[in-house]
Formats: C-alpha cells, sequence, structure tokens
C-alpha cells in the first residue's frame, strides 16, 4: 500500500470498487463528514456540518472531559475476551461524533474501517446525538482485496437524545478468513428514535454481534434490520437485543438471511419490563444450497401490558412462486433471482432514501453476481 | 393455435385427465365447464406446463410445435399466458417490478394499461399481498395486458370480483381476446373456465365444453351449455352418452 494514501481517493480502483460496495462515497460527494481508518492508522477526520464533530476518540477524549461519562458506559470492559482485548489498548483508536443538540444532517455521514495488513483492527466508536439532533451514519468496513486473514473488533456505543434520532447502516464487505466482532449498544432517551441496519452480502470467515438497544425513555423507538446472505465457509452469528424498559417503548427486529451454504445463526431478543410497551421480531429466511439457518427469537415479558411477539420462517423459495413467474416468461433462474431479490427487498421505515439506494445498492450487486 | 391429442395427465399415481382432445383455432374462445374437482384447472397447468402432473400419453401442440415437454417459460415466449384463479403471493416482489421484468419492448404501454385497470396505487405493492379478489384479478389482467399472449387461459377470472370489477375485468379480457377485431382478422384465442357465465356476457365465446372426472362430456353452444347446467346441474352431463 502506497505511503502517501491519506484519504479514500487515493486508495487503488480494486480498494476503491470494494469501499463502493459498502455503501461509502470515496469522493464524499453528498456525504457530510468522513472517518477513515485504515488498520490503526485514521487517516481522516472532517464534518461539513456545523453543529456535527467528528473526532478520533483518543483527540476526543482529550479535548472533552465529560465524554469520560460515555465511554465504556454501554458496553461493559468485561463482556467478554473482545471487549477486554479493546479496553487493554493503551493507545485507542475508533471515532466520536457528536450531534449538537438541534442539529441535523441533510447527507449522511460516512465512517469506514478498512482492514489492510494488521492482523488485527480494533475501534472503539462513540456516537452522540444530543436533544433534537437527528445523524445519518453510513459504516462501511471492509478487508482489502489481498488481506487474506484478520480480525475486526468493534465497540460502538450509540447515545440517542431526547427527540433526537441516528440511523446508522452498516454495510460489509470482507474476505474469507477475516473475523469480525462488533460490540454494540444503543441507551435512547424520551421519543428517541434508533435506526439500526446491517448488510452483509460478501463471504466472511466468522461474524458474531448481538447489539444491544436500552430503550431507557419514553414512546423510544428502536428498530434493527439485518439482510444477510451466507456464501459457503461462512459463519455468522447475528442476534440484536432490545430492552423496553419505559412506557411506550417500540422495538422491531427484522431479518432477512440467505444461505447458499454457510451458517447462520439468527438471534433476537425483546425484554418487555414495563408497561406500555411494545416489540416484535420477524425472522425469514431462505436455504438456497446445503446451509444451516438457525432462528432463535426469544421474548420475554415480566409486565401485565406489554405486547411482544414474533415470527419465525425458514425454508426454500416455494415451486409455485418460480412457476408463476415462469408463465409470464422468466426463464427459471430469473424468475429465481427476482423473488431472491424480492424476499430481500426490506424498506425500512425512516430511513433516508439515500442510505436506502446504498442497502439497494448492495443487494443488486450481490445479485449480479448470483448470490 | 392449441391442440390437444389424446391427453393423459396423472398426479401421483392418479389419473386426472383422460383422453382429452381439443382444437382450438386462431381467434376462437372457448369456454370450460365442469363440476369443482372435474380436472379443468389441471388441464389448463397441463397445457402450461406446471409441474407435479406428468402427461403420461397423448401430446400438446401449439402454434404447430409439440411443446408437451417444453418449459413453462419457452411456452410462455412462444405465446401462452394464464390467469390465475389463485395466484401466490411473492413477498417483497413488486408487482411494479414484475411488469418492468415481462414487459420488454410493450414497456411504453404499461402505464396506460395500469391506469385502464386502476391499478396505479399497487405498483409499489408485493404481488398478491393483502390484494382483495377483485385486485388479484385486476393484476392478473395487467400482467397479461403487458405480456400480450396470443393463446390466453383463463381459470375462473370472475371469481371472488364484485359486480363492477367484472366489468372492468370483463372489458379488459375481450380486448386481450381482441373480441373489437373482426372474427376473420382476429388473431387471439382464448379458454375459460367459468361457473357463472358471467364473463360471457363480455366474451362471445365460441365454443364450450363440460368437463367431469377429468373427460370431456359435451362440447357445443357454450350459452346452450350454461342454460341446462343452470337448470339441471351437472347430472344431465354425466347422463348424457352423446359422446
Amino acid at each position: 500500500m502506497p505511503e502517501d494514501m491519506k484519504q479514500m481517493a487515493d486508495l487503488s480502483s480494486t480498494e476503491k470498487d470494494r469501499l463502493t460496495q459498502t455503501g461509502l462515497e470515496v469522493e464524499m460527494k453528498n456525504r457530510s463528514g468522513s472517518f477513515f481508518q485504515v488498520d490503526q492508522e485514521i487517516r481522516q477526520t472532517a464534518s461539513l456540518e456545523k453543529g456535527i464533530e467528528v473526532l478520533s476518540i483518543r483527540e476526543a477524549l482529550q479535548k472533552y472531559d465529560w465524554l469520560e461519562d460515555f465511554s465504556w458506559k454501554l458496553v461493559s470492559k468485561d463482556k467478554d475476551q473482545y471487549t477486554r482485548y479493546v479496553a487493554d489498548q493503551p493507545d485507542p483508536r475508533g471515532f466520536v461524533i457528536i450531534a449538537r443538540k438541534g442539529s441535523k444532517t441533510v447527507y449522511p455521514l460516512q465512517t469506514c474501517l478498512f482492514l489492510a495488513k494488521t492482523p488485527i483492527q480494533h475501534v472503539h466508536n462513540i456516537i452522540i446525538a444530543e436533544e433534537g439532533a437527528e445523524l445519518h451514519l453510513i459504516s462501511g468496513c471492509a478487508s482489502a482485496s489481498y488481506t487474506k486473514t484478520g480480525s475486526h473488533i468493534g465497540i460502538s456505543e450509540f447515545y440517542i437524545g431526547k427527540n433526537a434520532r441516528i440511523t446508522s447502516t452498516m454495510i460489509h464487505n470482507w474476505g474469507k478468513e477475516i473475523s469480525v466482532f462488533p460490540r454494540s449498544a444503543s441507551k435512547i432517551e424520551e421519543n428517541g428514535i434508533f435506526l439500526s441496519n446491517y448488510v452483509c452480502m460478501q463471504p466472511v470467515r466468522k461474524i458474531q454481534m448481538s447489539p444491544v438497544a436500552d430503550l431507557a425513555g419514553k414512546n423510544s423507538i428502536a428498530r434493527f434490520s439485518s439482510i444477510v446472505v451466507c456464501t459457503p465457509g461462512s459463519f455468522m452469528d447475528l442476534g440484536s437485543v432490545a430492552r423496553l424498559s419505559a412506557e411506550g417503548a417500540t422495538a422491531e427486529l427484522l431479518t432477512r438471511a440467505i444461505t447458499t451454504g454457510g451458517t447462520i445463526i439468527s438471534r433476537g431478543m425483546i425484554e418487555g419490563t414495563t408497561g406500555h410497551t411494545r416489540g416484535h421480531i420477524e425472522c425469514k429466511g431462505l436455504i438456497l444450497k446445503d446451509g444451516i439457518i438457525h432462528a432463535i427469537p426469544e421474548i420475554k415479558g415480566d409486565v401485565v401490558d406489554t405486547e411482544l411477539s414474533h415470527e419465525a420462517a425458514v425454508g426454500k423459495i416455494a415451486r409455485d412462486e418460480i412457476e408463476y413467474l415462469m408463465s409470464r416468461g422468466l426463464d427459471e433462474d430469473v424468475a429465481t433471482s427476482t423473488i431472491i431479490r424480492g424476499f430481500l427487498d426490506v424498506k425500512i421505515a425512516g430511513l433516508p432514501q439515500s442510505l436506502q439506494d446504498q442497502i439497494d445498492a448492495a443487494i443488486d450487486s450481490a445479485e449480479k453476481s448470483g448470490f | 393455435m392449441l391442440e390437444l391429442r389424446d391427453l393423459q395427465v396423472k398426479i401421483g399415481e392418479r389419473k386426472v385427465l383422460r383422453d382429452i382432445n381439443l382444437h382450438i383455432k386462431e381467434g376462437e374462445t372457448h369456454v370450460l365447464m365442469g363440476p369443482n374437482g372435474s380436472g379443468k384447472t389441471t388441464l389448463l397447468r397441463t397445457i402450461m406446463g406446471f409441474a407435479g402432473l406428468e402427461v403420461t400419453g397423448g401430446q400438446i401442440f401449439f402454434k404447430g410445435r409439440d411443446v408437451t415437454d417444453m418449459p413453462i417459460h419457452e411456452r410462455a415466449k412462444l405465446g401462452m399466458g394464464m390467469l390465475f384463479q389463485r395466484p401466490p403471493t411473492i413477498a417483497g416482489l413488486k408487482l411494479g417490478k414484475l411488469l418492468a421484468v415481462t414487459s420488454g419492448e410493450r414497456a411504453g404501454l404499461v402505464s396506460e394499461y395500469t391506469r385502464y385497470l386502476h391499478m396505479d396505487n399497487f405498483m409499489d405493492r408485493a404481488i398478491n399481498l393483502g390484494f382483495s379478489g377483485g385486485e388479484i384479478k385486476r393484476s392478473e389482467v395487467l400482467q397479461l395486458m403487458v405480456q400480450q399472449p396470443d393463446f390466453v387461459m383463463l381459470d375462473e377470472p370472475e371469481s371472488g370480483v364484485d359486480l363492477e370489477n367484472i366489468s372492468l375485468i370483463g372489458n379488459a379480457i375481450a380486448r386481450l381476446l381482441e373480441k373489437d377485431v373482426h372474427i376473420v382478422n382476429r388473431k387471439k384465442s382464448g379458454l375459460v373456465i367459468t361457473h357463472t357465465g358471467y364473463i360471457l356476457d363480455y366474451l362471445d365465446a365460441d365454443y364450450g365444453h363440460v368437463m367431469c372426472d377429468g373427460v370431456f362430456r359435451c362440447h357445443g353452444n357454450p350459452r346452450e351449455i350454461l342454460r341446462v347446467i343452470k337448470t339441471s346441474g351437472y347430472k344431465e352431463c354425466l347422463a348424457c352418452q352423446k359422446i
């Protein structure tokens, strides 16, 4: 990799393509800010929007004493070996984004974590939307085309203030021998909204994550959506947890999972601990070739007035659907991919169109390569 | 257009269609009647080439070609089309997207057909998901108008449809079958399954056939056959030794 590479635009076209597949805009068009880290080196922190700060975590912790109250408060340092590994690093890496009270981004802010040479990339990120702020993030995580092995450990803590909104769309593009361990948690205050979307259509050796949302404020909303294709040799243990701990809180966990030979464990857990709360888990899985989809939806209510439900379905594409489309003139392969494309076509309520377009583009790209 | 010669069909070990002979010429519309479970839908599905049905004897000729073993989509490309009585729901696949995929060189006509069938608000909806009976049939007819098949099979186009929608659907099907074109110049042919006969108010069918227990029991004027069935049910057809 050239020494003078400072920004995404300096990458080779192959690497730029890999990042583009994760929804990143290498030329920074229609983006309100950017964070770019290659291995453990921070290459870029920029914000073009008034009221939004993008800093490296080291810089931010030096600049703001109060940030200590937000660091390692939602994710425990002792959660597991991966959090301990990151917590033990003397020189932390990662970013802090602060959307000040009432600020709103027109364009999304992009963060890019690129794994090239280092065996383990670790990051600790803190994202804060203060009261009434609105922040849209697109996070592209990828490894270089020449990177065969490695691990990525990412800690993310999201704070969604009163009447604030964060949408976070993370698209992964790793390699066949890369292992990934995100550890994320969020706290949502009164009337706050947190939409978290995860897309992975490319091979990965192992990914294991289960972000936790604490719906601590009245009428807060959390919506997690995962759209994944699991190829042979990939192991994906994906889940999300929502704790409905304030009146009027609502959570939805939605998964569309396809295996073409890999193993997917799709977990979901909603806990209703306060009245007037609602939660729903929906997991739909398609087994296209030999593979495993293991859906484990859990709902736990311990008060009278919480409404929790789940639905999970795993199976193959129905023959009558394929034949229906064939009777309209589509050959079997086109009919099948049209149905798969439809299966993955989840429109996420409240997501800005530009981010929905990025999700659609990631799926389109997988469709072109035949899933 | 379509010729069935001594067609024999099995589902599993059960013989469901026997000795089926039928010739539908260019420009003709035929009506297929018969009690529930008599094999009418199975016949349409066999002509279209669906799985689960085994042709154990006989042949299907379409436009002079033996299509008995041809895959479904090739029959469709050759000019066959089918309106399903109960089409599947395809979650996530928008009607507009499907029409975009199937319309090909007729892409410019999609919006006109959509308006004609009052389906403008359905383009972004998953196919048949939460559609009412009339909406399903309008969606089916719309897909066929975009497809423009030369031979249209219609499986109970009026079932589950209110009177207002029957008129809309009936007129659209008449257009699909070129009923406004003089018989001499008409190219489109149809095979229609109906129980009520309401659809015949729009179609002027040429021939009627009665199917009972997987065999044809009667051929004749469709309106006369319908009148007999309406008065006496199918028992006269079953007793009839004409064939």
